[in-house]
């Protein structure tokens, strides 16, 4: 039986890049245990010779000509940004000590 | 309201034959809207000036002598569908205030045909949930039991349809969010087959489920609706190169000699007697009809909650990736670049989201993606395959489409199964990528009200004229 424990939830928090309060955490811990012991299910089904399905389609390697189009225009693209400066998005400094 | 057509053709007719101008129409819905949204609150964004210019060239395209299917009727948008000019926040506090620089395909396709847009259309956020709680903008109400849910996450359209906001709206279904709404307010919802209709502008949620479907008041207006939106599109690549069929036309000729399977799987633990009831009802009215109906398996059933359920959030922890607080969106502004982040979604995504984020990133996360993401896709090749099978011997399927009736507003099961298994008979059909057509039962009394049921027909891929077919029949006998 799957058991998440809060210091996992807070793992999976941190890759997903989302802050969680301490009550989110306990409680997320508590849901996802829930759902995963659910799933458990699965495992009874024998799947050894069976391929994934990642799309249902019968479609594959959809090919267009490599031809210049008109795209979104710089102030365009902008135009939601929280910050932006002379036409480029603002970010913070990604590496430390950096300016 | 009695003056309102109610369908797109009805208003097609009125429009043609003069006896009303586009303008005129979409005043009388913008007046309708302003007099119901206290109860309803199906809109989060009502475009009047953009509907009436709109309304005006179509007026103008009319006296020129065009007349196509929507040339000058009024349509309500879930608000995770892209229109230019409108904001678009997929029901989410991280997405307020954003204004779509491109429009996705559907709507260009409607808006060449002349169609009008009166606005945005309530959903839970980003598509996931059953009611619209989840939408961070409020809850919209069932205009069958004002203290009820519509059903969700297409309710804000569902609503809109059954109150009369909106001639015919557009829903997006990725695991049952257009059929279930409709079940639950009486109304029509379709499901197209997975890659009949372009995702192009529509905001992500799964993207091997994802599909826009019409959300109409009877299956003309849904033939008429799924024409004007199908289609190949060079911008999505997941699209048919099939060409699209006249649906509108191929609605007569009934179901005698049909053969539909009746999946035993379908029939839950804990489905309400009425929602039963009115399925066997349904069996009953086919059979009237002449076709035959035949109890079939499809083994995998059950598997279809847990699958979806990881499949979907893995695909869900990627596509939202990209509310990152730095190129649209809310922003926390905090100080260094991960804080940011972190805070930014953790204040602008909700509980629910989140939920299913952190579910999708374990699922994907090393040492998990075998036990749990590849597994989920393995079994969703048995579910596929069990519709295969019995598409071999059947035209199409009639199954109910929520085990329950709509709930009242904030009575939503607290178990999270609990809560995930009433999808669990919308989930299989997406899983295996098959259209699937909802339609109005009948009704429950429950507590002195009267609360909508739905029943749906699944049908093999590419073949919504079938499900036409057979829901014409149906809906005319049930007349």
């Amino acid at each position: 039986m799957p058991k998440l424990t809060p210091e996992e939830v807070q793992h999976i928090a941190e890759l997903a890049k989302l802050d969680l309060s301490e009550d989110e955490t306990e409680r997320y811990a508590s849901d996802l245990s829930a759902i995963l012991d659910y799933a458990q299910q699965l495992q009874d089904v024998d799947t050894d010779h069976i391929p994934p399905t990642a799309s249902v389609l019968p479609l594959r390697n959809v090919m267009r000509p490599d031809e210049a189009r008109p795209g979104l225009e710089p102030e365009d693209a902008l135009a939601n940004a929280p910050e932006s400066d002379k036409g480029y998005f603002k970010v913070h400094a990604v590496l430390e000590g950096s300016q | 309201m009695s003056h309102l057509p109610q369908t797109i053709h009805e208003a097609r007719r009125l429009l043609r034959s003069g006896a009303m101008t586009s303008v005129e129409l979409t005043e009388a819905y913008l007046e309708r809207i302003a007099q119901m949204e206290s109860d309803i609150h199906a809109y989060l964004h009502v475009a009047e000036a953009q509907a009436l210019a709109q309304a005006r060239l179509a007026d103008e395209r009319m006296a020129a002598g065009q007349d196509t299917p929507l040339l000058g009727v009024p349509l309500g948008v879930k608000d995770i569908i892209n229109v230019q000019g409108m904001p678009a926040t997929a029901g989410s506090r991280i997405l307020e205030g954003f204004m779509p620089p491109y429009e996705a395909t559907v709507i260009r396709k409607l808006r060449e045909q002349g169609a009008v847009f009166l606005g945005k259309l309530n959903t839970d956020e980003f598509a996931m949930g059953w009611s619209t709680e989840n939408s961070a903008y409020g809850v919209t109400h069932n205009p069958w039991a004002l203290d009820r849910v519509p059903g969700g996450s297409s309710g804000g359209p569902a609503a809109a349809v059954a109150a009369g906001e909106a001639v015919a709206a557009l829903g997006t279904d990725t695991g049952g969010s257009v059929r279930q709404p409709a079940s639950w307010t009486n109304t029509v919802g379709l499901r197209p087959t997975y890659g009949r209709v372009s995702r192009y502008g529509v905001i992500a949620f799964a993207s091997s489920l994802d599909q826009v479907g019409p959300m109409t008041r009877d299956v003309r207006d849904s033939a008429l609706l799924l024409e004007a939106i199908a289609g190949h599109d060079p911008k999505d690549s997941t699209t048919f190169p099939d060409a699209v069929p006249h649906y509108a036309d191929m609605l007569d000729g009934g179901v005698r000699g049909m053969r539909f399977g009746l999946p035993r799987e379908y029939f839950t633990e804990g489905m309400h007697p009425g929602v039963e009831k009115a399925t066997r009802e349904a069996v009953a009215r086919l059979r009237d009809l002449g076709a035959i109906v035949e109890e079939v398996s499809l083994p995998h059933t059950d598997y279809g909650m847990p699958v979806y359920y990881l499949i979907a959030t893995a695909e869900a922890s990627a596509n939202l990736s990209r509310y990152d607080g730095v190129r649209y969106g809310y922003s926390a502004q905090a100080p260094d670049l991960q804080e940011n982040y972190k805070r930014t979604r953790g204040r602008g995504f909700g509980p629910e989201v989140k939920r299913r984020i952190l579910l999708g990133t374990y699922a994907l996360s090393a040492g998990y993606y075998d036990a749990y993401y590849l597994k989920a896709q393995k079994v969703r090749t048995l579910i596929r395959a069990d519709f295969d099978a019995v598409f071999e011997q059947y035209d199409a399927l009639v199954a109910p489409v929520a085990p329950i009736p709509p709930y009242r507003i904030g009575e939503a099961p607290t178990d999270p199964v609990a809560l995930y298994l009433l999808d669990v008979l919308t989930l299989p059909s997406a899983l295996a990528g098959v259209p699937a057509l909802a339609l109005p039962a009948g009704f429950v009394e429950e507590d002195g009200a009267k609360l909508p049921v739905g029943v749906q027909f699944i049908g093999r891929p590419l073949d919504e004229a079938t499900l036409f077919r057979i829901g014409r029949a149906f809906e005319m006998h049930g007349e």
